[in-house]
């Protein structure tokens, strides 16, 4: 029997034909949704070994190792509760987590707080880009529902859509994504000139597809203003909720839009790497998630011209959604993005 | 690295990923590009062995400080921009700062 998991974390067992088939179900429920290709026997086959390993942690083959992006990354350690300042915790992970790129990110992960507190972010950019060698993001989430009643000044789509007032919904939420876009450009516009090497655009399109035109208007701008920085989008879920449903960049309608279509905007605007999301259904089993997440993320991959970092954590991925993602998840995985996908990063 | 990452400065892994953040390099063609400007093989690139040694040659840090001989941070960083032909930004800045550059 396989000792496996289901997508809340908890553990179950099944045999090896259960697995398959969990994988293979898993594969067609994002070939109907995503009408993207299915994978190939070989590639289902390959999932499921990795599943079925019977180690607790399992890793790539020698060779195979992709490029690690983080997201709120020094979020991380001061969620632990361990009280040191961030250019330290970026020099931990540099030196004893072994990251291939380090990621700044205040408490308040959003731009709108953030724009308040500009001159000290930037004090910790620079001090951090002095005392360390590996690329230096600075990351923050777009939160276009920051910008509405009552925490701003927008009319809040959520209020107004269920009192059926469908246009007040959408210039509200216009409304929103230009404030957004300032703050976006404000804020990364500093810490760039600060020593950054560049912004994660983190949790993209949480708020539908009035917050991803938002990100994609103001990754255009920064690139227009700073033709060097790198710029990562990474999303928030699989599939741009349409709470506007009209707003389109490039001629292109963005409520509705999958990773292998995402990425292909997020190119336009200019970015550097896509970071695919794929939600983890807490109800179906591990190998389920897996083969579903693996069949998006190939698909998003082909799409990409420019590299693509799948999102790897709790409740995205495949992997479990609790708060302390188990290993055996994890590192099942790491190695099937890298060794099914080919995936740039994670 | 946990169980798929290049290594950060323990191997080449900062490397690969300055090129795919600052040039838009496939994890393929990044990895070639920085093995060419190292002469190493792609293989070496996650060696930590080959590259503890090699990034000492070429001091550009290490995860070991040693008895402050290695340099770290941005100094390393001048020395990666100039091996990877690139323009990083916080050495800009650097240079901007100092008053070597306008």
């Amino acid at each position: 029997m396989v000792v496996t998991r289901m997508g809340d974390g908890s553990f179950i067992t099944m045999t090896e034909e259960e697995v398959q088939r969990d994988v293979e179900e898993g594969m067609a429920d994002a070939v109907k949704k995503g009408k993207v290709e299915p994978l190939g026997q070989d590639e289902i086959e390959h999932i499921v070994e990795i599943c079925c390993r019977p180690q607790k942690f399992v890793s790539v083959e020698k060779g195979n190792e992709l490029v690690l992006t983080y997201d709120s990354g020094t979020l991380k350690v001061t969620r632990l509760g361990i009280p040191i300042g961030m250019p330290q915790i970026l020099q931990l992970y540099e030196r004893a987590f072994s990251a291939d790129s380090l990621e700044l990110a205040y408490v308040h992960y959003s731009f709108k707080p953030i724009k308040m507190i500009v001159p000290e972010e930037q004090y910790a950019v620079a001090e951090t880009s002095l005392v360390t060698t590996a690329p230096l993001l600075y990351g923050a989430m777009p939160n276009l529902p920051l910008y509405t009643q009552p925490d701003g000044p927008c009319p809040n789509a959520a209020e107004l859509l269920p009192a059926g007032k469908i246009e007040e919904a959408r210039r509200g939420q216009e409304e929103a994504a230009e404030y957004a876009i300032k703050d976006m450009v404000y804020v990364s516009s500093g810490v760039y000139e600060a020593g950054a090497d560049g912004i994660d655009f983190d949790t993209t399109a949480a708020a539908g597809d009035a917050e991803f035109y938002a990100t994609l208007k103001a990754t255009e701008q920064l690139k227009a203003k700073y033709p060097e920085m790198a710029i990562e989008i990474g999303m928030a879920g699989e599939f741009v909720l349409g709470f506007h449903g009209q707003l389109e960049y490039d001629g292109v309608r963005l409520a509705g839009l999958y990773p292998h279509k995402q990425v292909k905007l997020a190119e336009k605007a200019g970015a550097n790497v896509f970071g695919a999301v794929v939600n983890t259904n807490s109800s179906r089993t591990f190998p389920w998630n897996l083969g579903r997440a693996i069949t998006f993320c190939k698909a998003c991959t082909e799409a990409a011209e420019i590299p693509v970092h799948a999102n790897v954590g709790m409740g995205v991925g495949g992997v479990p959604m609790v708060m302390t993602p188990p290993i055996d998840c994890v590192s099942r995985v790491s190695t099937a993005m890298a060794e099914v996908v080919k995936l740039d990063g994670l | 690295m946990h169980a798929a990452g290049m290594g950060g400065i323990r191997t080449a892994g900062d490397l690969v990923a300055r090129m795919q953040l600052s040039r838009k390099m496939r994890l393929n063609e990044a990895k070639k590009y920085v093995a060419d400007k190292l002469k190493v093989s792609v293989e070496d690139l996650v060696d930590e062995v080959v590259m503890n040694e090699l990034r000492q040659e070429l001091d550009i840090s290490t995860v070991y400080a040693g008895m402050g001989e290695m340099s770290r941070g941005i100094e390393s960083k001048f020395k990666i921009a100039k091996l990877l032909d690139l323009e990083i930004n916080s050495v800009q800045r650097f240079l901007r700062k100092t008053g070597w550059q306008q």
